[in-house]
């Protein structure tokens, strides 16, 4: 916050810049930088497809060129893995859910003009900006990208001799440490804003819970992520000056790296997982037309969660080498985490019961969320049991596990808050038929790419092996109704294309909407918290006047009210109240 | 239920595939329930059905009380799980066993990119003498004959992975790391590296070769380097 000089008045602390550059490049409006994220991700996104759609080929037809690729060599091949799994989580998966709706919607919905530190917030994107070109560069360098998965386990990547890719693990380094700056300078903004510029009236209970979980989101990566910058500076010494931390060779530990990077690895799930929890905790609430059931249990377990999460990183560990005891200790941690989870799914659950449910296309993605990631979720207990987990480490049954909770969380989620979100973001309404397709033709695809993976890996296909042609067991036939192993791999392949087709709908729809839609007004899905308030979309400095909150976040159908919603800047007494 | 689908070889495959299979009934009733509940609740609560939503807050104490008996019920059943885990993972890889009170036989298996590499001890049993078998991708043993191995990276991080035994366990450099294994029926399968070694990683694939006492007296005898330089 600005020392104690004299706060300047609403009006004159915004004046929206004329200048082009200014209004959209070198804004410090915290709309225009969720925008500048929103569009970043979404481009990264569609590079992370392609790398999917690259190395998925291969796995289906091994050797065979790719049409618009070319053929995939092994190194291609590791490249493409890699960079498709550090894509997906730190360049889509982060910028869009924390940065983009965090920064479009904290304010707007805590009911202040912009951020507390807005030049903070714009060197945030530019610092993020930077740090994917500098990945995508790594892919034009000599000896090509980093291939040595997205965890990076020395001394594969240490060593440039192993990785054969210098220069490209050095770039991979650098882009992943310059996009933890970006993320630890948004959260500063996140969790300031939300906690010291709320409207008045508007209790820590009142805050609307995707506020609360983009900030305890914000709060994980900070408490998680120093390890791994210390990490990663070790890493990168190790590469370019000379030293040993993670080479036995020279007298280093490569297990080190692993602590190091697990414990920021695990909370970072929680950390993108979050805020799709919080946006589906809106979307259910709104077309549920139900107040949130049980608003405090959800942040209670989100705490014990969010702690609980740093307690269980070795899970990761467990066939690694480390000592056999710890297993029962980490064993022990991760399954208590399904208690806290398992009681924020009931309450979803509950949430929906005696509703007033319908399923239009931002509530279709919320529903489908719960599906998918209770899914994901019980998938993980195989996984966290010790026992089990020695024969489904590092096979596909893992790829499937989290795949159906991070696709869950970095797409279902997204195209959950855009749906919601698009009138409010562009003053439009998204064709709800366009959605439908979209969602439809998203989601069968999407379960008919992973359930055959799960059972490849429970028939012990391994990951990160660009051909299987070299393990008769892996080459079985006959063995899923009549499917052999390779035709499983066709079919996962094909429901990607599938897929990535049907993506194309979802742009159709947003152009034919912005061009032709009709006009979203303020509130269109009668919701009841504060970025409902303003026009859409809101203006420079978002309120006209700041709002009061006179009452919790989800306040549908109160049985005083003869309409089904009552909005948090209502006054008690107000016109149309009902009550008193 | 794994069994079904790839052959369990081992003395402690079968303890394994029995925690997968208690955690498979464990979540599954969790899952089926849940998502059972969860469509009845979508399909019961549509907006043409109910056209106004109930006022809960959450505070009332029937809705409530599933909440709480079913967090309870899920202590309960991660408990089991725990359990069963913890007592596999202390047999598989805590404990190393002994042969009736005797030696067991040691074999070394060294990785590096990209290839498998396994010391046998010979007719003599031990390791470090003269009739030391080497191989290349071919792991001989005993069936019905327990095992220490003695595992050990040249290079980056390997792991040495034998889905018929389902075992796994990651080779460090600069470690020898030790651990365990009984095979319960002779033939020859897969070994597989399931950490990522390079660009060759998909180019480590080896075959573990499960054979009678007599089969693989023979094969020392065929493969021992002092009768080859005898020769």
């Amino acid at each position: 916050m600005p020392e104690s000089a004299p706060a300047p008045t609403h009006e004159a602390a915004h004046h929206e810049p004329e200048n082009w550059v200014l209004k959209y490049l070198w804004s410090t409006d915290h709309k225009v930088i969720a925008m500048q994220y929103l569009v970043t991700g979404v481009f990264m996104a569609l590079i992370g497809g392609f790398f999917a759609y690259a190395f998925r080929m291969q796995l289906a037809f091994p050797g065979a060129e790719v049409p618009g690729y070319g053929l995939v060599s092994p190194s291609d091949y590791n490249a493409l893995v890699t960079n498709h799994g550090t894509i997906m989580i730190f360049w889509v998966a982060m910028p869009v859910l924390v940065a983009a709706f965090g920064n479009f919607l904290i304010p707007l919905m805590v009911g202040c003009d912009d951020m507390v530190f807005p030049k903070i917030n714009r060197l945030s994107f530019q610092v993020f900006f930077l740090s994917a070109v500098v990945l995508l560069a790594s892919f034009f360098v000599e000896g090509g990208a980093f291939g040595g998965a997205w965890t990076a386990y020395p001394p594969l990547s240490a060593v440039g001799e192993y990785s054969l890719t210098p220069l490209g693990s050095t770039l991979w380094l650098v882009a992943v440490a310059l996009e933890f700056v970006a993320f630890l300078l948004g959260g500063i903004n996140f969790i300031t804003t939300a906690m010291n510029s709320r409207a008045p009236g508007m209790r820590l209970y009142d805050i609307p819970i995707v506020v609360w979980m983009i900030v305890i989101a914000s709060v994980l990566f900070m408490l998680s992520v120093g390890p791994l910058i210390a990490g990663a500076i070790m890493l990168f010494m190790d590469q370019q000056v000379g030293t040993g931390f993670f080479d036995p060779a020279r007298g280093g530990d490569p297990i080190l790296w692993q602590h190091l990077f697990w414990f920021f690895g695990h909370p970072e799930v929680y950390v993108v997982l979050l805020p799709a929890l919080g946006i589906t905790a809106e979307i259910i609430c709104i077309f549920s037309r139900k107040k949130l059931f049980a608003y405090r249990t959800i942040l209670y377990t989100v705490f014990a969660t969010g702690i609980l999460s740093f307690t269980v990183w070795a899970h990761h560990q467990f066939i690694a080498g480390i000592d056999p005891r710890m297993a029962h200790i980490f064993t022990i941690t991760t399954l208590l985490i399904s208690v806290p989870i398992a009681e924020m799914c009931f309450v979803y659950i509950a949430t929906l019961y005696k509703g007033s449910i319908t399923l239009n296309t931002p509530m279709l993605w919320g529903l489908a969320f719960i599906f998918e990631f209770l899914i994901g979720g019980v998938t993980g207990i195989f996984l966290g049991a010790s026992g089990a987990d020695i024969y489904f480490h590092d096979t596909y049954f893992v790829l499937a596990h989290f795949h159906y909770t991070f696709f869950p969380i970095a797409i279902i989620g997204t195209y959950a808050g855009i749906t919601l979100w698009f009138p409010k973001m562009f003053g439009k309404m998204l064709n709800d038929r366009l959605g439908k397709i979209h969602f439809w033709g998203t989601i069968i695809p999407f379960n008919l790419i992973f359930i055959p993976l799960f059972f490849l890996g429970g028939l012990g296909q391994h990951r990160r092996i660009y051909d299987y042609v070299h393990f008769p067991e892996l080459m079985r036939e006959n063995v899923l109704f009549g499917l052999g192993m390779q035709d499983l791999r066709v079919l996962a392949t094909v429901s990607l294309l599938v897929m990535l087709a049907f993506q194309v709908v979802f742009f159709v729809n947003v152009y034919l909407s912005l061009k032709n839609g009709p006009r979203a007004g303020r509130n269109p899905w009668k919701a009841t918290t504060l970025e409902w308030l303003t026009p859409s979309p809101p203006p420079h400095g978002n309120f006209a006047e700041l709002p009061t909150v006179y009452r919790g976040a989800y306040e549908y159908s109160h049985p005083d009210r003869q309409e089904d919603y009552w909005p948090q800047w209502e006054p008690e007494f107000g016109p149309g109240a009902g009550r008193g | 239920m794994i069994e079904y689908w790839l052959q369990a070889a081992s003395t402690y495959a079968g303890d394994i595939d029995f925690v997968i299979e208690l955690v498979a009934v464990i979540v599954g009733f969790w899952f089926f329930l849940t998502v059972g509940i969860f469509f009845w609740l979508i399909f019961a609560h549509r907006v043409s059905r109910s056209p106004r939503a109930e006022y809960l807050t959450g505070d009332e104490e029937q809705p409530k009380k599933f909440i709480t008996w079913a967090h309870m019920l899920v202590l309960v059943c991660d408990v089991f799980i725990v359990w069963a885990a913890v007592q596999v993972w202390y047999e598989v890889k805590q404990e190393l066993p002994l042969e009736n009170g005797g030696q067991p036989q040691v074999v070394r298996v060294i990785s590096q990119q990209w290839a498998w590499s396994f010391v046998h001890p010979g007719a003599d049993g031990v390791l470090d003498t003269a009739d030391d078998i080497r191989s290349v991708d071919e792991l001989h043993i005993e069936v019905n004959r327990l095992y220490h191995y003695e595992l050990s990276s040249k290079d980056v991080l390997h792991s040495f992975s034998v889905p018929v035994f389902r075992l796994k366990q990651d080779a460090i450099p600069g470690r020898v790391i030790r651990g365990w294994f009984e095979a319960t029926q002779t033939g020859s399968y897969d070994i597989q590296c399931a950490e990522i070694c390079g660009i060759g990683h998909a180019l480590m694939p080896a075959r573990i070769v499960i054979e009678t006492p007599e089969q693989h007296a023979a094969w020392l005898a065929g493969h021992s380097p002092t009768q080859l330089a005898a020769r």
